[in-house]
């Protein structure tokens, strides 16, 4: 059965990188529901966080292919119960013409959305979390005439110990003894 | 200026301070750090810095001229095939660099090392839709093991120690360098520091003694076992190796297509080819295994037939460098991460000698039957038509198994990998994971500039010829004695076999009218002849190999052979049919 999974890799800070990632998605046809790129914790090292839905059995498989790509130096795969996950999502709506609603303030707090720009005529709402609440928010300001709407790829960290920095220093070490081994 | 030998390596030997040059000079350096002494490419403007580099170079790094570039990466590829060293590509942008894919493609199925240098329109032009401008880094990404596109002459040292090192070590593979003209033509300091490693690249898994010992302890237990051997077996040098862990634990063998002459073909436990025309006790005994033991090889489908019936006795070793290829078409009991020869090295120690009379028995009592109904036929033949294996076995005669074999694509494919003799390895070039047409020609001339010392004989079809016919110009400059066999059946032979067996027999657009392949040999000053008669092929063949230099022979043989045994396709591999 296909199922939400987020997958994450590290890679060296290296242009086209994120070619080599995504089209090994795309070769086996899986499409890429949202796709986060960023720094991580580590210097130089970029983390891709990419979310797919799919079987299990796929994903392990092009997880391996994944990370068997040079320059890139780890490849996870997670279900949505072993990670903190959340999205950001914007919403524009006229200010001039909403803003004494009574509804739209209530809206606002119930859901606690950030005031994030007032300015003119426009306001921007800012809702962070799953995409449930983000659609939710979504359909409730809907009436309120949504002018715009954004919401951003998932950003997620796993709930489970045993991190990507362990595995950093294996990897020197490893790569160290290759290099000794077989030079 | 043109530079001797002692100059290029006073050269080298000062390079251990650095020195100041030309980007273009700086990659012949780094090329000659790497011990590259011949390079197959085709020149044009965004590249024309290199070239006029080599021009001083002549002595030292010999290039080909292919008539193509298509031609220049096949030529590569059957070069890394047979040698010690990687293949090495030169090429222009746009076009030039658009040529290389399939040979890109091509070599990284295979598993090929090459190095290939493209030029790129200067780097203030990137972007524009400038004159042969390509994308080639994107175009290329799916098809090479890694590429990198240089912009600044200073980078070009380290991209090209990254290169090699990406290119031949691990599961080896296809790299690019895309080097803009203006990196080609700016100064640098020169410094070179072959490249031994870095961290975000783990080419060999790190062994597992649990699963040496899990494998050992399958491998002593089971009644049944067989053995299937991939190029891996070539890649990591393990031939030893793996013919004592053969004979100690006296496992029957057998190969795909790209580990064929890993093992002496005559050895006794070489039980054949595996796959779709592969031999009829492999392909059905595979279900009656109880286990398979796979050294570096990928169950490819057209090895393992419908998946869901693959060895369904049987449990599963698998011995494999590249972590991807685990599970991933077929479940592995014990998956024993490494290079094969460590591996093998490991296990040796591990296993207890064992014979498995019985069992060999069963493989005699299927070849029996095979040589009756399909073998004999083919290297006997009672009609008066010529067959593709009769052919070979002439060849076998001859070379008495020290030649090396390249293939094209099709039935003469089958047909060469089914019955040449090989008793070294790194003898069988074919296009194995790709099929491609009109690799053969290209890559025997650079399997015979790898090997002037061992006989290069191709076989190609009368269709693939004609795909990279245009490479009898690069044979005829080099004066490369490659030896050349069209099986000439006047149709796109493997194609009419399948219209013929599961279309009807409706020949869609596969009979080829040719023309004088003769004839047109001659033009490029290569000798030729055509036969087409039992009586006189033996000694045409003698004449083929007493000749000195390139020669051409065409064998007409029967335009409606087939090639048997064979598994149909998304059949099961012990479906195979004899007839
Ligand atoms: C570049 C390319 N195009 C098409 C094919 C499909 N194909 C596979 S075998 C074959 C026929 C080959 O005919 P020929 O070269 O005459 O060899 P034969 O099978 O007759 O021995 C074709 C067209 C291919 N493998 N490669």
């Amino acid at each position: 059965m296909k199922k939400p999974f987020t997958i994450v890799v590290f890679t060296e800070n290296k242009i086209g990188l994120l070619n080599r990632v995504t089209s090994t998605l795309i070769q086996r046809h899986i499409n890429i529901e949202s796709l986060t790129v960023s720094e991580s914790e580590f210097p130089g090292i970029h983390r891709f966080t990419i979310v797919i839905l799919e079987e299990e059995e796929k994903v392990q498989k092009v997880v391996k292919q994944i990370e068997k790509q040079v320059e890139i130096l780890k490849a996870y795969y997670f279900s949505d119960e072993q990670t903190a996950f959340a999205e950001i999502a914007l919403y524009k709506i006229n200010s001039a013409s909403v803003a004494k609603e009574e509804g739209l303030k209530s809206l606002i707090l119930k859901h606690q959305l950030k005031e994030l720009s007032k300015e003119g005529e426009f306001l921007i709402l800012e809702k962070t979390g799953k995409k449930e609440e983000t659609n939710q928010v979504f359909e409730e300001l809907k009436p309120f005439g949504l002018l715009g709407f954004v919401r951003s790829g998932r950003v997620s960290l796993s709930k489970m110990i045993g991190s990507f920095s362990g595995h950093l220093q294996e990897f020197e070490l490893h790569s160290k003894e290759i290099i000794t081994k077989y030079n | 200026m043109k530079l001797v030998k002692e100059e290029v390596q006073d050269q080298l030997k000062k390079g251990q301070k650095p020195q100041r040059m030309t980007g273009a000079h700086a990659i012949i350096q780094s090329l000659l750090a790497e011990s590259v002494d011949l390079i197959f490419g085709y020149p044009g403007g965004a590249i024309m810095p290199v070239y006029d580099a080599l021009y001083d170079y002549q002595d030292v790094l010999k290039h080909v001229l292919t008539r193509h570039e298509q031609g220049a990466i096949h030529a590569a590829q059957g070069f890394a095939r047979v040698g010690v060293k990687p293949g090495i590509v030169l090429a222009t942008s746009g076009p030039g660099a658009t040529n290389l894919i399939t040979g890109l493609a091509d070599a990284k199925i295979d598993s090929t090392p090459l190095v290939c240098i493209t030029g790129q329109v200067g780097s203030q032009l990137l972007g524009t839709d400038a004159f042969q401008e390509t994308d080639i880094i994107s175009i290329s990404m799916p098809v090479t093991k890694w590429n990198h596109q240089v912009t600044k002459a200073e980078e070009i040292p380290d991209a090209i120690a990254k290169a090699f090192h990406i290119a031949t070590s691990g599961r080896p593979g296809p790299v690019l360098i895309d080097i803009t003209k203006d990196a080609q033509f700016a100064e640098l300091d020169f410094l070179y520091k072959k490249c031994k490693g870095f961290r975000s690249y783990i080419p060999i898994p790190k062994l597992k003694q649990e699963s040496i010992d899990q494998a050992a302890s399958l491998i002593d237990v089971a009644k049944k076992p067989l053995i299937l051997f991939g190029q891996g077996v070539i890649l990591s040098q393990a031939e030893q190796v793996f013919k004592k862990f053969v004979e100690k634990t006296g496992i029957p063998a057998a190969w795909t297509i790209l580990g064929l002459s890993a093992l002496p073909t005559e050895h006794p436990l070489n039980v054949g080819m595996l796959g779709m025309h592969g031999n009829y006790g492999p392909n059905k005994l595979t279900n009656e295994a109880d286990l398979l033991i796979a050294i570096g090889m990928r169950f490819d489908d057209r090895v393992t037939g419908k998946l869901e019936t693959y060895g369904k006795n049987a449990k599963v070793i698998h011995i494999e460098i590249d972590p991807a290829e685990i599970n991933k078409n077929v479940f592995a009991d014990v998956a024993v991460l490494a290079d094969a020869r460590d591996a093998l090295l490991a296990l040796l120690d591990k296993v207890s000698p064992n014979e498995h009379i019985e069992w060999h028995d069963q493989f005699k009592k299927h070849m029996a039957l095979e040589v009756e109904k399909v073998i004999s036929k083919e290297l006997n033949p009672e009609k008066d038509g010529l067959t593709m294996g009769e052919v070979v076995k002439r060849v076998n005669d001859v070379t008495k198994g020290n030649g090396i074999v390249v293939t094209d694509v099709g039935q003469h494919q089958m047909i060469g990998c089914r019955y040449a003799k090989f008793s070294q390895s790194k003898s069988n070039v074919t296009s194995g994971g790709l099929g491609t047409m009109g690799f053969c020609l290209p890559a025997a001339l650079g399997a015979k500039l790898a090997r002037p010392d061992r006989e290069v004989i191709a076989i190609i079809g009368d269709g693939g010829f004609q795909m990279t016919i245009q490479e009898l110009g690069a044979i005829f400059q080099t004066k490369a004695a490659v030896k050349i066999i069209i099986l000439n059946n006047q149709f796109l032979g493997m194609v009419r076999q399948w219209q013929q067996l599961f279309f009807d027999k409706r020949y869609s657009s596969t009979e080829l009218v040719n023309p004088d392949f003769i004839t047109i040999a001659k033009g490029f000053g290569i000798e030729g002849k055509t036969v087409s008669e039992r009586s006189s092929l033996e000694a045409d063949i003698a004449r083929m190999f007493e000749h000195n230099g390139p020669y051409l022979l065409e064998v007409m043989v029967d335009k409606e052979d087939n090639v048997f045994p064979m598994v149909p396709t998304g059949a099961c591999v012990s479906e195979v049919r004899l007839d």
